[in-house]
């Protein structure tokens, strides 16, 4: 059985070399979140003031900031801290999105029309600016990042679990289920879940290069994260100073290391939606 | 002679698909004389539809004509393009679909839609266009037609919107309508109304028309001369006399049995060939019920409604004797599916009780009758055979999941044994156990389901439609096979359905339900045969009978 | 009947029907509103730091003084009654006073708001006028150069922070090419400003006669939104192209080809129309990002608008401007909702029966 799908799954990649391609960027980016602080070239926080705002070059593939720090160094170290704030976010709002989503969708009736107005109001909010009170409020520090983003996140998981249980919930292998002797709640921990899990998955990874702008528009603008830590959001916000004085590579390469992020959970995300429905290829 | 209005000769129709190129349609080769209706006849992937539109030129993108040609007087119409084409649609010729609702413009008035068709091909004013579009839902019998102009398709009936849908077709008076299983969906007594009119107005118009079904007895009804098709090949053409009397090809044959008319018995719906050791067993005299005993299933003033609305189910009484089987009848919005639910305890009643066995079990909440021991008596089988499994399960999983939680089986050889011979009692190959749903045919997949529902040994099944959504031949077989269980294993069955030949067929008793309310209940053949209430009449009328239907075109010829 | 009669029954119908469905979703956002105004009160209120000694001009201030800001403050009363008391200036319409910059909130607020809602609206009409166009294009020809490019376009488009593409934009235009303004505030420091009538800029020029100063601002305006429509073109373009993509697949495109409507007919009337449903919804969802958006472009570009003035008071824990802010944008929010509402119901006669 796992022969087949891992031949099912080589049959799609090759149909999709995209796909691929953005499988291989998530699995590098894991890799660089983990090991990066060993095989980066320079201290990331020790400043040289002599070689400060240096272009990119052989010696400095990124070129050095203000303080003489090398850039490239900081994008590697920063990776942790990006995916790890956006991965903690997301899978926290999964959870709580999955569960309650899920909950409310079979239920239908009033709970699950009150809750679903509930997060069609909320995701029609500007939702950074909701995400910019609660850290302000909760206090400057990663952790209210994460909460943060996680908030902002869990309306669009609750209503897509609560679709995808919806259309299945008056199913007949659901009913099936019952008549065999299911209670109601492990109908739907035991049978609906992991039948809208691949969907959901495909929502993470697309939520996930949501989360990383997110989590970077925040630092930029001066929440959550402080300098001299490393984190791409920051970095640019850093080098926003210099960039009327054409330093371009301040802002170019930590701006390039958020796209190239969002961009691969993106594109895994899309290929996995169309492994699981080719109908919903946009 | 003169030649024929559509001549198809030799056509070939490739989809290109995810596993590569399949050809739909192989060499058909037909024609189609002025004025006259034809009827082409297939069960699902026969290519029926997709001669239709490829003869329209409506195929979709992935589908190609790879050979062959379509002479529509004497033009190809296959090599046609731009503005012959256009002129073609409409005008010359035009389609009428399956799904009359999804088929209009959602968002558009159905009379700007039916003036839309009339302003293409008619250098008219739109004042103009909109008189004669009025004239057209006149014409279609749609009451009140000032005032539909202006409806929205989600304002009418499905029976309506094909009403529209027929206007909009002949609104250019083409020489060829194609109706694509133009009543399939809609309720039986729409279906002879709208056929009646489709009918009516093709021979008034003097419109050749090609339609398009799955249903042998409405072709028969409607049509001089019958095509059937069999995987992408036109197998045999024949008057429905001829075709019904003396079918030829093997498939036809086959087709022929399988389609139940007004007095076919379960036992005739498969060839000689195909029947096995059925006979024997319908032979078997059923076992005489002990004068005195209790009825399985008790039904007392059931009624059911939801939220604030008016009520899905009234006053609904019903009994069930062990091994009876009763067929529920009725429209879509009946509430015959409710009632099953409810029966099944699956949703809770507003008010009433049943009884099973001798023991009320009406006041037991839905939510927890999982625990009751009378889940394992009371099982269902579902509508849609794609739809009733789960498709994370194997077909093994999925007649195993009732065993492990109402019989307490483990995982191990008991299980498998007992899973084996569910399989083997619906006839099941064992070797498709092991696959996934969407592996399976739907045939398959609804012996899978009754598998399932009869693996607990239950003594009341409720069926919910289980043959809706097969083709003719596959529901012969399934509902030969409930009948075989049924005597087997001194079963109630509690039939759920629109399709009266079939409950006619597999019920001894027949109830007809109506907005929620029994109308009508009795014995089957005296209810069929002998109607009492108007209701009930009108159902059993508008069902296409072979029969009186061949003798018609015999007369007529 | 004669065709006019049915037509305007139709359209009173519809409207009315609308009008009524806008009217329920409006009452049913004010508890919305309400809960928006009492969740941004409690979170400034445990905001860290005391607000009291940072205006008391640093912590060597004298205990007295703080004593006196915090009662000018009103800070030393118990949280329902400070939540009183904000809830009945707020309906007042009195926001407060901002630390920062002396003044009313609200009157900062006024003369901020227009500049941020310049900037937003003339990014959405950029996205609209670009997106709808390129989702159409590519969903007439799947599968063509022009779709696949679509498709490339959106895929980087929703990557690139707002915050960074203005930088690269401000980077190119500014300092390579030298042909946009130095990228600080709404006009440069030589144009003199017009007589304020609407706030907008773009219009206040225009009506001043001033094609100059409009052009000024006009250079000044356009790479912020430049910057703030990259980012919502891509969805827009997205579901234009896949809903466009469902139209014209579906069966009631299929009957108006089968009786030969004229190919701009079916793709206009019957499959975009339709198709521009969901469009407009997901407009709604995207005027909101835009507005959260500001907060990030304002400070880039140090546009004075409400967002970058609310982040300013955010910093320094000056409370009053940033409840205010919050309180407009979910103001801003329910009428955006509320103009959604209307535009889908006038689109789509379906939903008077929701």
């Amino acid at each position: 059985m796992t022969s087949t799908a891992l031949r099912h799954s080589i049959w799609i990649l090759r149909g999709n070399p995209l796909t691929g391609v953005a499988a291989a960027g998530v699995l590098s980016l894991i890799f660089i979140a983990i090991f990066g602080p060993w095989i980066v070239p320079y201290d990331p926080i020790a400043s040289n003031v002599s070689q400060a705002l240096l272009p990119p070059s052989a010696e400095h593939l990124a070129g050095t900031d203000q303080l003489g720090r090398d850039v490239f160094s900081r994008l590697i170290v920063a990776a942790r801290l990006d995916l790890a704030i956006a991965v903690s976010a997301v899978s926290l709002s999964f959870v709580l999105g999955a569960v309650v989503g899920s909950f409310c969708g079979y239920a239908a009736g009033r709970l699950d029309r009150t809750v679903g107005r509930f997060v069609d109001v909320m995701m029609a909010f500007p939702l950074f600016v909701l995400a910019m009170a609660m850290v302000a409020a909760l206090g400057n520090r990663v952790e209210n990042i994460i909460i943060a983003t996680a908030v902002i996140n869990l309306p669009f998981y609750i209503r897509f679990a609560r679709a995808e249980v919806n259309v299945r919930r008056n199913l007949g292998w659901v009913e099936a289920a019952r008549s065999s002797g299911e209670s109601h709640i492990s109908v739907v921990l035991r049978f609906l879940l992991p039948n809208i899990l691949p969907a959901m998955a495909v929502q993470m990874s697309l939520n996930l290069g949501w989360a990383i702008l997110n989590a970077a528009g925040l630092s930029f603008i001066g929440l959550g994260v402080k300098p001299p830590t490393p984190e791409w959001g920051i970095m640019v916000a850093e080098g926003a100073r210099f960039i009327s004085t054409g330093r371009w590579w301040l802002v170019a390469f930590p701006g390039l290391a958020l796209m190239l992020a969002v961009l691969c959970f993106n594109l895994l995300g899309d290929g996995m939606r169309d492994i699981l429905d080719p109908r919903m290829r946009t | 002679m003169t030649q024929p209005l559509l001549k198809i000769d030799n056509l070939h129709v490739t989809f290109s698909t995810r596993r590569g190129l399949v050809e739909a349609v192989r060499g058909v080769t037909l024609a189609v004389e002025p004025g006259e209706m034809l009827g082409l006849v297939g069960e699902s992937g026969s290519g029926k539809s997709v001669t239709g539109f490829a003869t329209t030129r409506l195929l979709d993108a992935a589908g190609r004509v790879t050979a062959g040609e379509i002479l529509f007087r004497g033009q190809d119409v296959t090599k046609l393009s731009g503005d012959d084409l256009r002129h073609l649609h409409g005008a010359a010729m035009s389609m009428i679909f399956q799904n009359p609702r999804s088929a209009l413009n959602p968002i558009r008035a159905v009379g700007q839609q039916i003036a839309d068709a009339i302003l293409t091909h008619k250098r008219i004013s739109k004042q103009a266009a909109h008189a004669e579009a009025l004239e057209l839902l006149r014409a279609v019998q749609i009451r009140d037609p000032e005032r539909r102009m202006a409806a929205y398709p989600h304002e009418l009936s499905g029976g309506m919107c094909q009403r529209v849908m027929i206007a909009i077709a002949i609104s250019c008076n083409p020489a060829l309508l194609i109706a694509d299983e133009p009543t399939t969906g809609l309720d039986v007594t729409t279906q002879k109304v709208v056929m009646d009119l489709l009918a009516d107005i093709a021979a008034a118009r003097g419109m050749a028309t090609i339609l398009i079904t799955h249903d042998l007895g409405l072709a028969a009804r409607y049509c001089r001369r019958i095509v059937v098709m069999e995987r992408g090949r036109l197998v045999e053409e024949a008057a429905p006399t001829t075709l019904f009397n003396h079918p030829r090809h093997p498939y036809t044959k086959r087709l022929v049995a399988a389609s139940p008319t007004a007095h076919s018995r379960i036992e005739d719906l498969v060839t000689e060939e195909e029947r096995g050791p059925y006979a024997e067993i319908v032979r078997k005299p059923k076992l005489p019920q002990a004068p005195g005993t209790p009825p399985l299933l008790v039904v007392q003033k059931l009624a059911k409604r939801f939220d604030q609305g008016a009520a899905a189910v009234a006053d609904f009484s019903m009994t069930i004797a062990a091994g009876e089987s009763v067929g529920l009848v009725g429209e879509s919005g009946s509430g015959k599916s409710t009632t099953s639910r409810m029966i099944c305890r699956l949703i809770d009643p507003s008010e009433g009780d049943i009884v099973f066995d001798g023991q009320s079990i009406g006041h037991v909440p839905s939510r927890d009758f999982h625990r009751s021991p009378f889940r394992k008596d009371i099982q269902m089988v579902f509508q849609d055979p794609n739809e009733s499994l789960n498709p994370r399960f194997t077909a093994h999983d999925c007649i195993a999941h009732p065993l492990k939680r109402l019989v307490g089986l483990r995982e191990g050889d008991a299980l498998r044994q007992r899973v084996e011979e569910c399989a083997q009692r619906v006839g099941l190959p064992l070797d498709l156990l092991p696959r996934f749903p969407h592996q399976l045919s739907g045939g398959q997949k609804a012996r899978v389901g009754i598998a399932r529902a009869i693996a607990c040994r239950p003594r009341l099944l409720v069926l919910d439609e289980p043959t809706a959504a097969l083709d003719v031949s596959v529901q012969a077989v399934v509902l030969q096979l409930l009948d075989r269980l049924r005597r087997e294993d001194n079963l109630a069955l509690l039939f759920v359905s629109h399709d009266l030949n079939v409950v006619r067929m597999l019920c001894e008793r027949t109830i007809v339900l109506r907005n929620g309310v029994i109308v009508e209940e009795g014995d089957s053949r005296a209810l069929f045969d002998n109607p009492k209430t108007d209701y009930t009449r009108e159902l059993v009328e508008a069902i296409p009978h072979i029969e009186i239907e061949t003798k018609l075109a015999a007369a007529a010829l | 009947m004669n065709q006019q009669q049915v037509i305007g029954r139709t359209v009173r119908g519809t409207l009315g029907a609308t009008m009524a469905r806008a009217g329920r979703r409006f009452l049913s956002s004010l508890p919305a509103l309400f809960g928006v105004l009492v969740f941004t009160f409690l979170l400034m209120r445990v905001l860290p730091g005391d607000p009291a000694v940072f205006f008391a001009s640093g912590p060597n201030a004298s205990k007295e003084d703080v004593e006196l800001i915090r009662k000018q403050m009103g800070l030393d009363k118990s949280m329902p009654e400070q939540l009183a008391l904000y809830l009945y200036d707020v309906g007042r319409g009195n926001l407060g006073r901002s630390m920062m910059t002396g003044q009313s909130v609200t009157k900062d607020l006024r003369e901020r708001l227009p500049a941020s809602l310049e900037l937003t609206f003339t990014a959405l009409l950029i996205a609209l006028v670009s997106a709808i166009p390129l989702g159409v294009l590519a969903a007439l020809k799947p599968g063509s150069i022009i779709d696949h490019g679509v498709r490339l376009f959106c895929a980087l488009g929703v990557c690139v922070p707002t915050f960074v593409s203005g930088l690269l934009l401000i980077y190119v235009f500014y300092y390579l090419l030298g042909l946009a303004p130095d990228p600080t505030g709404r006009v440069d420091v030589f144009t003199s400003l017009p007589p304020s009538r609407t706030g907008f800029l773009m219009i206040d020029f225009l009506l001043a006669g001033d094609i100059e100063g409009w052009w000024a601002a006009l250079k000044q305006l356009i790479l912020p939104a430049m910057s703030m429509a990259l980012f919502v073109i891509a969805p827009l373009a997205r579901i234009t192209r896949a809903s466009m993509l469902v139209s014209l697949g579906s069966d009631f495109v299929r009957t108006a080809r089968s009786v030969g409507l004229s190919r701009r007919h079916v793709v206009v009337t019957y499959a975009l129309r339709n198709a521009i449903l969901p469009v407009i919804t997901i407009a709604g969802i995207v005027f909101s990002t835009m507005l959260g958006a500001n907060v990030l472009v304002e400070k880039v570009f140090s546009w004075p608008g409400v967002a970058s003035y609310a982040l300013d008071a955010l910093l320094s824990s000056d409370y009053a401007p940033v409840q205010g802010f919050v309180l407009l944008m979910a103001s801003l929010f329910v009428l955006v909702n509320l103009t959604v509402d209307v535009c889908y119901g006038i689109a789509d006669p379906r939903v008077s029966i929701e």
